[in-house]
């Protein structure tokens, strides 16, 4: 259990890193970046849940995660990009 | 504890290993893109061996068989998605950095921004 408490530590600093690049970042990509992997990061954090737990719905959620997060990714890169989502 | 506990342990730690140091990139490193290019690379490779360490060190067939359905996923969609930022923040305006040496993007995004001009 201590293996996943510092793992679990250590992917916490690593999202603090990204929110302080979604807080002071120059310019709205940089934010769009950080915001990216940090959806990729919570993914690894729901595995680590479900290595925890030893429950099945853990790695569904993660599944989810990934999907949702890909699609606002894109979603904000057609944004950047100025375009409107239809086009 | 048995070989396959042990195994998934290591995988594991090599993950969050490659997450935390593609975060200090992308804390660290000068320009959107260069970030863009630590931090998806370090994550995604970290976030896939997190998620194959699970399937190996797992009771359960099925979380198994899941996380590398989620790695094969991560595996598709996150250069994708890292492709679309570098994009959308070009032509969004965002410079290189100074000492960039080559920008291959360059005359492809001119020719999309007189393509869009004709359109209107």
């Amino acid at each position: 259990m201590t293996f996943v408490y510092v793992i679990a530590g250590i992917l916490a600093v690593s999202c603090f890193m990204l929110l302080y690049r979604i807080g002071h970042g120059p310019t709205t990509s940089d934010r769009a970046v950080a915001m990216d992997i940090l959806g990729t990061i919570m993914v690894g954090f729901v595995c680590l849940s479900a290595v925890a737990r030893k429950q099945e719905f853990y790695i569904n959620l993660a599944i989810a995660w990934s999907l949702v997060s890909f699609i606002g990714t894109l979603a904000l890169a057609k944004h950047l990009e100025g375009k409107r989502l239809d086009e | 504890m048995s070989s396959n506990v042990i195994i998934g342990h290591i995988l594991i730690s090599v993950g969050a290993a490659f997450d935390f140091f593609g975060c200090l990139g992308l804390l660290r490193l000068p320009d959107v893109y260069s970030r863009l290019q630590a931090a998806t690379k370090c994550v995604t490779m970290g976030t896939m061996m997190i998620l194959f360490g699970t399937a190996v060190m797992t009771a359960s067939p099925w979380i198994a068989m899941k996380a590398i359905i989620c790695a094969i996923f991560i595996a598709m969609t996150s250069p994708t998605a890292a492709d679309a930022l570098a994009r959308g923040s070009y032509l969004n305006g965002v410079r290189l950095w100074d000492k960039s040496v080559v920008n291959a993007f360059k005359e492809r995004a001119e020719e999309i921004k007189y393509e869009s001009g004709e359109e209107k």
